[in-house]
């Protein structure tokens, strides 16, 4: 009829004739039922065939199966389950909102069961409630969590006006700013508090500061220029914006930590060891959040070797936005699918035109490649170049003279983020020319691959040249240290300044550009009908940079948090405020960009580069951490080699049998055949997954041969499929 | 918001929390929209009126939809094909296009949605309607023949398995569930 439905879970006829010969899945795998085919025996080494074969002795009988199933893999698997009641234990029967049928049917379907269950026994009827309520308590916490997601209600109102992809930047950015209060409330809590609670002597509590053995005096003079008599106001401003002054001795920095044991009330808590463990924490929290974050993408990226993103299937099928509500967007989106589907259409036919190439057109392709890949290369050299000069440079005139201009000194302060935030401006728009040249297949986003390199690297580049400075060591005096102690008698306090400045200066410019480049550009394109302005146009707004430009400032947190436990509560706010910005600069200055990035690939591409940007952060922490000397004039590692020591010393003082269990795990007895089992148990993954990708294949084309094939298929079920396709030619 | 929930009685409201993937907050705001729908007078009994399907489509969440007609017919129960829906057919409807909602029965509606001639499977001519409808409406917003042609070829080499020219549900189902951006796209949230 026509407002039918398939009636599922029950046996019946269906609307439309279904290709008969459309074999289940038991069929193909059981040899005794194939009828006279060559037995597919090397899918009997499958596990799959395995649980298939066990699945199939218990359900007693092969008339569930051998119904033709073309109602799907939902429709066997309700087949299967809607047998005699042991069954329910190995397949879940469909409950009846997972059956596609109108109310009134889901309602007597319920009724049906609910008759059913009566003859179970008292123990199954019990663990059957008790399921069903836990589910209701579960399902009333889901919704509970839901109201108190932030924001909620502005990025469905983003959905609907511009799609998911763009409302997926704005979940992201929420996520930011979660990750961030949650690594502000751990550092906070285990770090700074005991701390201020041992300083102000809160509690009943106080602390000790044991002056560092063996270590030449000259290493522990360490006098921060605070708040040293009169100070003009725009000091005070040179001192907020830069981290010196009265805010190098606050709780912000390292040097604020220099306690090296405290006794609250009367338990004894290890400063040094907690400052250590928070900040191993909160990478490991970060990592496991992202991770767990990222798998369902990862799943879909890992298993299908083709690029799902670009098939036309998933355009075509999974193209439309249903939460659009306005009429705009739709127009919008209508003309971007357009645009995109022809766009592929047309760089199809391109392809089938480049394997025509002669070789000669390929050498000369090539050649072309090579040339400007070495441009591209030189152009990030420079940059790199430029930032380790800039850092350099700052680094030696800002620590001296302090009769420079208020606004001379600012410059020079902020000279290494004013060059990362050029080069990041500049270089991208140069490797937009250039690539265009080099005629890559769209699939291939190597612009993107380099904007993300070249965000990421910066970062590493300024650290790097801090760190020769660091540790340049010329002098007697100076290699005693380890350090370059006259200019970095604190040196992590002055790292943790340069990443200070980094993250003030991006949210300067990210308030900047929206203020003076975007609306002005909004109201010049409106109200000046200048025929190059309009050619401009609006900005667009571009996913992928803005993605990229918050994952910057996160891996800038996420490096500067050991060196200033309080920076990732300047993060938070930094992001909540952005939030704002971004969407009155969208809904009022900007447009969606007219080829649209994919959601769901967005989802896991902003996850995985922002996994690449924390393990990225690894590097600089371990090297800091583990191999540079710690100052001896500040901070809670001064009494260790480096801060790593503090935890081989507090190993030391565990009870024998457990020092020997940790020194047996860290040892290569342990790590080599740990590393050699992992690498089986991959490599038989591997194997698996090969194996069932290629007897997918078999499958598939099996099933093409089946419709036509006598000896696959029952005469009776051959003249059907025979008269069904001459039926079709009759009347096609 | 307190007066619907005392309109919508208790049993109907649990009943519908199982029966659908719908939350209980977003059965009443579906109950408040629909008998929003509805005329002054009938807002009395909204659990058994039918609201025409030239008043559903007024709705904010289906007016900018190209599949909207489509949406109504397959989610109807109405016997006289008016298309009309009734409140139990438009929690059907919010249900399948819920977040919760499992991917089989999302890509089991799609496949009725975007089977325009209703005859169980997907061939050339749904398709080329469900280009049409991507693209938009205007002459001058259709793919060419050419275009479409190609197009559709392409997308019968990636999804039918049996080579018989149309995809059947199984086949739409396979390639629905390799399909990132589907689970995404395919929402609605009042």
């Amino acid at each position: 009829g026509g407002g039918g439905r398939v009636p599922c879970c029950a046996p019946g006829r269906l609307p439309a004739p279904q290709p008969p010969c459309f074999l289940p899945l038991a069929e193909v795998f059981l040899p005794e039922e194939t009828h006279g085919a060559a037995p597919v025996d090397f899918l009997q080494q499958l596990p799959s065939y395995q649980s298939a074969l066990r699945r199939r002795a218990t359900a007693g009988g092969g008339t569930q199966e051998r119904r033709a199933a073309p109602q799907g893999p939902a429709g066997l698997r309700a087949a299967a389950g809607l047998g005699p009641e042991e069954e329910e234990d190995q397949v879940a029967a469909p409950t009846a909102r997972e059956c596609p049928l109108s109310m009134a049917e889901k309602r007597r379907l319920r009724v049906n069961k609910q008759a059913d269950v009566k003859h179970l026994s008292g123990g199954k009827q019990w663990r059957r409630t008790s399921s069903k309520s836990l589910k209701k308590v579960l399902s009333e916490v889901k919704e509970f969590s839901s109201y108190l997601k932030l924001w909620r209600h502005d990025i469905h109102s983003i959905e609907g006006k511009f799609g998911t992809g763009i409302q997926s930047y704005f979940s992201f950015l929420r996520f930011l700013v979660l990750l961030n209060f949650i690594i502000f409330i751990l550092m906070f809590s285990f770090v700074t508090l005991p701390s201020i609670i041992a300083k102000y002597g809160m509690f009943n509590s106080s602390f000790a500061k044991i002056p560092p053995k063996n270590i030449e005096p000259h290493c522990t003079v360490y006098e921060p220029s605070g708040n040293k008599g009169l100070i003009y106001f725009y000091d005070y401003l040179k001192h907020l914006l830069s981290g010196t002054g009265f805010l190098e001795e606050t709780s912000l920095f390292y040097g604020y930590y220099t306690i090296d044991a405290t006794w609250i009330s009367i338990v004894r808590y290890n400063v040094p060891l907690a400052y250590l463990l928070a900040t191993f924490a909160y990478l490991a929290l970060s990592l496991i959040w992202i991770i767990s974050r990222s798998l369902e993408g990862f799943k879909q990226n890992l298993v299908h070797a083709e690029d799902q993103f670009q098939s036309y299937c998933n355009k075509v099928f999974a193209g439309w936005d249903f939460c659009i509500t306005d009429p705009n967007a739709a127009r919008l989106k209508h003309r971007s699918l357009r645009y995109e589907l022809q766009t592929d259409l047309e760089e199809e036919r391109l392809k089938r035109k480049i394997a025509d190439r002669t070789t000669k057109e390929k050498l000369r392709i090539y050649s072309l490649r090579i040339f400007i890949n070495v441009i591209v290369l030189a152009v990030l050299l420079g940059c790199f170049y430029s930032i380790y000069r800039a850092t350099f440079f700052s680094q030696e005139n800002s620590n001296g003279v302090s009769n420079m201009n208020f606004l001379v000194n600012l410059l020079v302060q902020y000279l290494p983020s004013i060059v990362i935030t050029t080069a990041n401006i500049v270089a991208p728009q140069i490797f937009s020319f250039l690539i265009r040249y080099e005629d890559y297949s769209p699939a291939f986003e190597i612009r993107m691959i380099l904007c993300v390199f070249l965000r990421l690297a910066s970062i590493g580049v300024l650290l790097f040249s801090l760190w020769s400075q660091i540790s340049s060591c010329n002098t007697d005096m100076c290699k005693a240290c380890g350090y370059n102690y006259e200019l970095y008698p604190c040196w992590e306090s002055q790292v943790g300044q340069e990443m200070y400045k980094l993250m003030i200066f991006d949210f300067i410019v990210i308030l900047a550009v929206t203020l003076f480049v975007d609306f002005p550009r909004k109201l010049l394109v409106t109200h000046c009908s200048c025929k190059l302005l309009q050619w401009f146009g609006l900005k667009e707004f571009r996913i992928s940079d803005n993605v990229l430009e918050i994952i910057y400032g996160q891996t800038i947190c996420w490096i500067g948090t050991f060196f200033s436990p309080l920076l990732p509560a300047i993060a938070t706010v930094k992001y909540f405020i952005i939030f704002y910005i971004k969407k009155v600069s969208l809904i009022h200055t900007q447009k969606p960009a007219a080829r649209p990035f994919r959601a769901s690939s967005s989802n896991f591409f902003f996850l995985l580069v922002l996994l690449i940007g924390l393990v990225l952060a690894f590097v600089p922490l371990g090297v800091s951490i583990a191999h540079i000397p710690s100052s001896k004039a500040c901070g809670p590692f001064r009494n260790f080699n480096t801060s790593w020591a503090v935890v081989p010393h507090t190993i030391l003082e565990f009870p024998k049998p457990l020092q020997q269990v940790l020194y047996g795990i860290a040892s290569e007895a342990f790590a080599v055949p740990f590393f050699m089992v992992i690498c089986l148990v991959m490599f038989y993954f591997i194997a698996l997954a090969r194996a069932h990708k290629r007897v997918a294949e078999q499958l598939k084309e099996q099933l093409a041969m089946v419709r036509f094939d006598p000896l696959f298929c029952t005469p009776k079920v051959f003249f059907v499929s025979v008269i069904r396709h001459a039926g079709k030619q009759q009347f096609s | 918001m307190g007066g619907s929930a005392s309109l919508l009685p208790r049993e109907a409201l649990g009943e519908y929390q199982e029966l659908t993937f719908l939350t209980k907050q977003e059965i009443l705001l579906a109950y408040k929209r629909f008998s929003e729908l509805l005329p002054k007078e009938e807002r009395e009994n909204a659990c058994s009126a039918r609201v025409p399907k030239s008043q559903i489509l007024t709705l904010p969440e289906l007016r900018a939809n190209p599949f909207q007609h489509r949406i109504c017919r397959v989610f109807s129960t109405s016997g006289n094909g008016d298309d009309s829906m009734s409140f139990e057919d438009f929690l059907d409807m919010l249900s399948v296009f819920s977040d919760s909602a499992t991917l089989d029965i999302k890509s089991h509606y799609a496949f009725r949605i975007f089977d325009f001639d209703e005859d169980g499977t997907l061939d050339r001519s749904d398709l080329e309607k469900l280009v049409d409808c991507l693209t938009g409406q205007g002459e001058e917003s259709r793919l060419s023949n050419a275009e479409m042609e190609q197009l559709i070829q392409n997308i019968l080499e990636e999804s039918d398995i049996d080579k018989d020219g149309t995809i059947n549900l199984s086949e739409f189902q396979h390639v629905i569930s390799r399909s990132p951006d589907f689970v995404s796209s395919f929402k609605i949230v009042l």
